[in-house]
């Protein structure tokens, strides 16, 4: 809406037609603090609040931008689905080692929508029903049900967290049900007498006892086979072996559009209407049959048949065109080994962002001076200036040490670390590093004095000294070890 | 083999014995180390390639394993094509490497989280094919792991490298358990020598040579890594005629 858009203290709520009524479909934060509330009418709301803004709802413009929503949110997993009005579904079984796990992968997705302008809540949980209600109830803004405990957690939610009708909930709350538990104990027939039978089934999907298929959301332009079983499978070899042929008819289909594949998806309908998934990529797009069966088949045995598969489903969710580029001739020289292969199959295996090289980075701070990049990044030649030397075991964070040194610029005559006290029989130093007072504020005079000192024995230790020996405004001037030598 | 050759009979044995030994890779290549006193004692005159070998730190360098590390860092740096470098948490600080000759370009890290995913990286490096070296920072390794391990390296003729390390110093004594590996190696630090001027020498290594399948144990005392990842002999010792010091050695042998 640009410069008309009403701020942020201003009471919104969308109007829309029901029957004949036109009624108050959704409320903002401003709205909901004046009392307003989905459900009443939209005359009435008006005289609730006089600066009320109001607009019409487009259900079908919101439905649409869901899906879009559901699309993106591929990124994160195979299994995903939108959930109308307000809600995305995603199925993480399998996918979170990927993004750095549960928690890590949540917090992602709730910033890259609130960078994108969209205030979101996730909640991952053992069911649907119960990630539902945890998302709604729980998280601020994210928020991850212990394996096993989320019936537990549930239990304790208002029964509004239940995706019932407003008739049911009010129904309950006369009879003086509040929390999910209470109604859980109670009495089943009598209940499903009075509300129906939607009341248990909603229940028993909160609470993990019965499953709830949905239907997965995919890209209109996606590369994808699949094949039905008359018969339902379950072997592990069997399983296999069907992934291979489907590889290969994927691979023709690539072929044909000219595409190598970056990230593959292999969905298995189970008998009992449930989904499993394997999601592997690939460092650079791949057309290769073996290359591709083989990150596959590595994965099969996290796939649980249940009483058997009926339908295979294969769709590389990424496909990039292939990129043509130069062979080196072996009379010119030795080609290098490809090693992308090695890495699809390991950062399948450990995570993605578990494998990487190392790269220098302009900082005399040691543990500035290195980055991580991904492990196929091309290699520019670049190290680091080699005229200091550097221990091969850095600590990640430097540990105090107890010291007796002449100040200012002498090394320590011992020191004692973790418990173990050690003459300083030589020393070099001290290599002085500044902060760099574009990164923070507090580095603007800080410096660190390192010192590469000998014990008696031999061995080689990095410590350095904070502050400059004289003036106090450049460092605590305690003593830390940094790193361990050869 | 180093050892003069008694009969051609004894020849004629020891080629069917390596014949059933090595299978495909019979005549193993193998990576000097430079070092005429080193490459003397082990088999083949270096470090056979296409198979795994272990290296640990002694005294405290077997928690912290700094000096193994820059030890197979070194033997990596002068072996051709990518390293793979499995760890379970990462405390490696890559200058250092880079001051060994292992350039950061050629280094692709795998940080696995446990030992038993390390194994499987480890393993799956070896059989790959286009590493040059891959080496494994392992607590445990069992004779069952090694053997595959050291079956992995043979059909690809990478050099797998196992720093041993360990969290306790009571752990250590699992270095004494028999694994597959074809050569042992520990590394300990030594005093390095005066110098005329205030300031520390070029670092200086015991590098014990535990066990090599087909020769003997041996000891050096050399100086670390230069930047192409080359051992020099301690210059003291390397005035001395080799055959005085390794006399024991072969009188044993």
């Amino acid at each position: 809406m640009g410069q008309s858009a009403p701020s942020a203290e201003t009471p919104i709520v969308m109007l829309g037609r029901q029957g004949n009524r036109r009624l108050v479909l959704a409320a903002d934060a401003a709205a909901r603090a004046a009392g307003l509330r989905v459900g009443i009418p939209a005359s009435k709301a008006q005289v609730l609040v006089p600066n009320l803004q109001s607009f019409d709802l487009d259900a079908a413009g919101d439905a649409d931008a869901l899906e879009r929503m559901a699309l993106w949110s591929l990124r994160y997993a195979p299994i995903v689905a939108a959930d109308p009005p307000d809600g995305l579904i995603i199925d993480t079984t399998g996918a979170d080692h990927l993004h750095g796990g549960e928690g890590t992968m949540l917090e992602g997705l709730v910033s890259r929508m609130v960078a994108s302008g969209i205030e979101a809540r996730a909640a991952v949980a053992d069911s649907w029903g119960a990630a539902h209600a945890c998302a709604r109830f729980l998280a601020r803004p994210t928020f991850v049900a212990p394996v096993g405990q989320a019936a537990a957690i549930v239990r304790e939610l208002p029964i509004s967290a239940l995706r019932l009708p407003h008739d049911i909930v009010d129904g309950l709350h006369t009879l003086g049900f509040e929390r999910i538990g209470e109604v859980e104990a109670a009495p089943r027939a009598s209940l499903t007498l009075r509300f129906g039978p939607e009341l248990g089934r909603r229940l028993d999907q909160a609470l993990g006892g019965r499953s709830e298929p949905f239907e997965p959301i995919r890209s209109p332009e996606l590369v994808a086979v699949r094949r039905a079983f008359g018969e339902p499978i379950s072997a592990a070899e069997t399983i296999a072996r069907y992934a291979g042929k489907l590889v290969v008819m994927l691979c023709e289909e690539l072929e044909a559009k000219g595409l190598g594949a970056r990230r593959l998806d292999l969905l298995f309908h189970r008998v009992d209407n449930r989904l499993e998934a394997i999601r592997v990529g690939t460092a650079v797009p791949v057309r290769d049959v073996k290359r591709l069966t083989r990150l596959l088949t590595d994965r099969i045995e996290t796939v649980d048949p249940g009483f058997g598969i009926e339908l295979m489903t294969l769709a590389a969710t990424l496909a990039e065109p292939f990129g043509s580029r130069q062979i080196i001739s072996s009379l010119v020289e030795e080609p290098e080994p490809d090693i992308t292969d090695l890495i699809d199959v390991l950062a399948n295996r450990i995570g993605e962002q578990r494998l990487y090289r190392f790269a220098p980075v302009e900082s005399d701070v040691p543990e500035r001076s290195v980055r991580r990049i991904a492990p196929n990044a091309p290699d520019d030649g670049t190290s680091w200036p080699g005229d200091w030397p550097r221990p091969p075991r850095l600590l990640t964070h430097p540990e105090p040490i107890e010291t007796m040194a002449l100040l200012p610029d002498h090394p320590p005559v011992w020191f004692s670390w973790r418990g173990i006290r050690h003459r300083v029989a030589r020393a070099d130093g001290p290599e002085r590093v500044f902060g760099e007072w574009w990164q923070r504020d507090a580095e603007l005079i800080a410096v660190r004095d390192y010192f590469q000192v000998e014990d008696e024995s031999g061995e080689r230790f990095w410590i350095y000294r904070a502050g400059d020996g004289e003036d106090p405004q450049t460092g605590s001037h305690k003593w830390f070890l940094h790193g361990v030598f050869a | 083999m180093g050892q003069p050759v008694a009969s051609p009979a004894i020849a004629a044995l020891r080629e069917r014995i390596a014949c059933l030994e090595g299978g495909p890779a019979r005549d193993r290549a193998t990576l000097p180390f430079g070092v005429p006193a080193i490459d003397k004692v082990l088999p083949g005159g270096g470090l056979a390639l296409g198979a795994l070998h272990e290296v640990a730190g002694g005294r405290n360098g077997a928690i912290d394993g700094a000096a193994a590390a820059l030890f197979a860092a070194g033997i990596a740096a002068r072996a051709k094509g990518k390293v793979l470098w499995c760890v379970t948490r990462q405390d490696l600080f890559a200058p250092a490497l880079a001051q060994a000759g292992l350039l950061p370009g050629r280094v692709v890290y795998v940080e696995a989280g446990d030992e038993a995913a390390v194994l499987a990286c480890f393993e799956e490096g070896l059989r790959h094919g286009g590493l040059g070296a891959v080496v494994a920072e392992l607590a445990r390794l069992s004779m069952t792991a090694s053997r595959r391990l050291q079956l992995a390296a043979e059909t690809t003729g990478a050099i797998g490298i196992a720093i041993r390390r360990w969290r306790r110093q009571t752990e250590a004594t699992d270095f004494g358990q028999p694994t597959a590996a074809v050569t042992r190696w520990r590394v300990s630090a030594l005093p390095s020598r005066p110098l005329p001027v205030p300031g520390i020498g070029r670092a200086r290594w015991q590098v014990e040579l535990i066990r090599v399948r087909a020769g003997e144990s041996a000891n050096f005392e050399v100086e670390a890594c230069d930047a192409k990842g080359r051992l020099a002999l301690f210059s003291g010792l390397a005035d001395r005629s080799p055959k005085a010091r390794n006399g024991p050695v072969r009188a044993i042998g």
